[in-house]
């Protein structure tokens, strides 16, 4: 008993030692006096508990226990694009597009990362426009962003790791929109439509919404003009794809024989492959989002799998009732779309919450890629839009039904208070602001993309020549092919 | 000497196979195929796309064999590749002018 009380005292004071002696230089050690037990104490218990340290005295410094969970989560929504969705959208493609599937995940990967070093994470995250639709200059090229935490954001998280993890989200989001347009769009027409998308839709809608002076933040600016939630990305991720994509696509044109020849998958082993890449991905994703090990990670990660595992037997279900058969790509999109639908919604909600939002992503979403598609005759090739689109969608709705302050103890404070959140949650209206908020961006998004696309079209061809979309984007965009007889 | 082309449902191979093996034939090509008849294909479904699949897949077995080993392997198909139900397959029969054994230079029925 002794023993133990000695090591854990041993490992407090290592504790301390590590956490409160080291930011301090020689020179700031002399100058003031070094922080009493009391203060170093209560510094600990603020990052045990993601609280603010200011009141403590003692100077900021990023959390080896937060920001090492903020590492993983980065990574793992890094998994989600590649290999993950290039895995997905691969096997849903034609043998002979394989790789412009991946090649267009890569490619977006690549001009994204730049985006966001030279200006991309400055223009979401900064402050110093004092604007409630765009960030700042001040971190162009990533100056001042170092391993010491940006308290605007997270107490308790280095700021180069808070970047790159928000930077994975940046890459998935335009990735997404391609799916629409898959098997028939130039792959140097994907590069500039990305690099035009993400300054005229992606910078500005990020920082409206997760930006802490955004038009549309709910829990960190008391000034919003509407103060809505969006936990992990529903607007700003998946409604503002799936629009995208639904434009983009209709524009585009359907496929050469759309209709009249088979267009199947050709792995469906593939896509099961990404679709489970994409589950795992997205702990990191909508867990990740709290932007801490705390209890709304916590109760983020629990309803992610709810709505995830609901999600994957309710889509299924339907094809049952309605084909009579369940199939494996059945169990794959009602999958994805769980978890489309839960991103907005994952660290506001209970577990009721959750399953009720899963058991909806099944049923709307498999409605929009099978009735809807077939009777507007749109060529949307992977349902970009039908669970992206419609699922993000719905699931920013739906977070204003289920949000409760229970889990999630952000919902009141003086800055909810200030802005009206707080009283919209005891008016259960919250879900009026969300589509408020919604049909806002849903008209900027529209509007936006249809000037990219339209601009994109005027630079360069967007389309593949015919003879090239016949033969394959992989042979006539990249010179390669997936699979080879021999050898 | 005679060449046998015979298309029969996948799963048949096997059997097809111990039954030429159990009459003295010992070499055969087998080439996997897609092709349709009188049975008819299927419809698969992704998502909202409904496609109908007319080809099938078969397997082709080729074989080349002296005359009087013809009649014996064609019998041994028959029983072993049939099912009784539609999709079962069909047997074509062809004149060969000659073969040759790379390795020996040997020609003729020696070389089958």
């Amino acid at each position: 008993m002794y023993f133990l009380i000695n090591r854990s005292l041993t490992i407090l004071r290592f504790f301390l030692l590590a956490t409160c002696a080291l930011p301090l230089t020689p020179l700031q050690a002399m100058a003031m006096p070094l922080p009493s037990l009391e203060q170093r104490l209560s510094y600990v218990e603020a990052m045990l508990h993601n609280d603010d340290p200011t009141s403590t005295g003692i100077a900021p410094i990023a959390s080896p226990w937060h920001t090492g969970w903020m590492m993983v989560a980065a990574v793992l929504v890094f998994f989600m694009v590649l290999p993950g969705l290039a895995l997905f959208y691969g096997g849903l493609v034609r043998q002979k597009n394989v790789l412009s599937i991946l090649a267009m995940c890569f490619g977006i990967a690549g001009v994204v990362t730049i985006l966001w070093w030279a200006c991309g994470y400055s223009l979401v995250f900064g402050h110093n426009f004092n604007s409630p639709f765009l960030g700042g200059s001040e971190y162009f090229f990533l100056q001042g962003v170092t391993s010491l935490p940006n308290t605007s954001y997270a107490y308790w998280i280095a700021q180069n790791i808070f970047c790159i993890y928000e930077l994975a989200f940046a890459i998935i989001t335009p990735a997404l929109i391609f799916g629409a347009s898959a098997e028939r769009m130039k792959f140097l027409a994907i590069l500039l439509y990305t690099l035009l998308w993400m300054f005229s839709v992606y910078f500005p809608l990020a920082h409206m919404i997760w930006g802490n002076n955004g038009l549309f933040n709910g829990l960190l600016n008391p000034d919003a003009w509407m103060p809505a939630l969006d936990f992990a990305g529903g607007t700003v991720v998946h409604m503002s794809s799936g629009i995208s994509s639904l434009v983009l696509c209709i524009i585009l044109g359907k496929r050469l024989g759309y209709g009249k020849e088979p267009m199947m998958p050709h792995s469906l082993v593939l896509t099961v492959v990404g679709a489970g890449i994409l589950w795992i991905g997205w702990y990191g994703f909508n867990a990740g989002s709290a932007l801490a090990v705390d209890s709304v990670a916590m109760n983020a990660f629990m309803t992610t799998t709810l709505a995830a595992g609901t999600g994957c037997l309710t889509w299924p279900t339907m094809e049952f009732l309605f084909r009579g058969k369940p199939s494996v790509l059945g169990f794959c999109s009602g999958a994805v779309a769980g978890l489309v639908v839960v991103t907005p919604a994952a660290g506001f909600i209970d577990s009721t919450g959750a399953v009720s939002l899963g058991c909806v992503a099944g049923i709307i979403p498999y409605f929009a890629c099978t009735t809807f598609k077939k009777i507007f005759r749109y060529d949307d090739a992977l349902d970009s839009f039908g669970i992206h689109g419609v699922g993000g969608t719905i699931g920013a709705l739906l977070t204003g039904l289920f949000a409760t302050p229970a889990v999630n103890a952000h919902l009141i404070s003086p800055i909810t208070m200030h802005n009206g959140l707080e009283q919209a949650l005891r008016n259960k209206t919250i879900w009026l602001i969300q589509a408020k908020a919604l049909g806002i961006s849903l008209c900027y998004v529209v509007i936006a993309s249809l000037i990219v696309t339209h601009l994109v079209q005027f630079l360069m061809t967007l389309r593949a020549e015919q003879e090239d979309e016949s033969q394959g984007l992989d042979i006539s965009e990249h010179g390669e092919e997936g699979y080879t007889m021999s050898g | 000497m005679k060449k046998i082309e015979a298309i029969i449902k996948p799963f048949k191979i096997e059997e097809v196979k111990d039954a030429l093996n159990e009459i003295g034939i010992e070499g055969m090509t087998v080439t996997e195929v897609k092709g349709f008849g009188r049975q008819k294909g299927h419809t698969e479904i992704y998502r909202g796309s409904e496609y109908t699949v007319d080809f099938l897949p078969k397997i082709k077995i080729e074989i080349v064999l002296a005359d009087e080993a013809l009649e014996g392997a064609i019998e041994a198909i028959m029983k072993s590749a049939k099912t009784g139900k539609i999709g079962d397959g069909k047997i074509f029969v062809f004149h060969v002018e000659n073969a040759i054994r790379i390795r020996t230079n040997e020609t003729g029925e020696k070389a089958v």
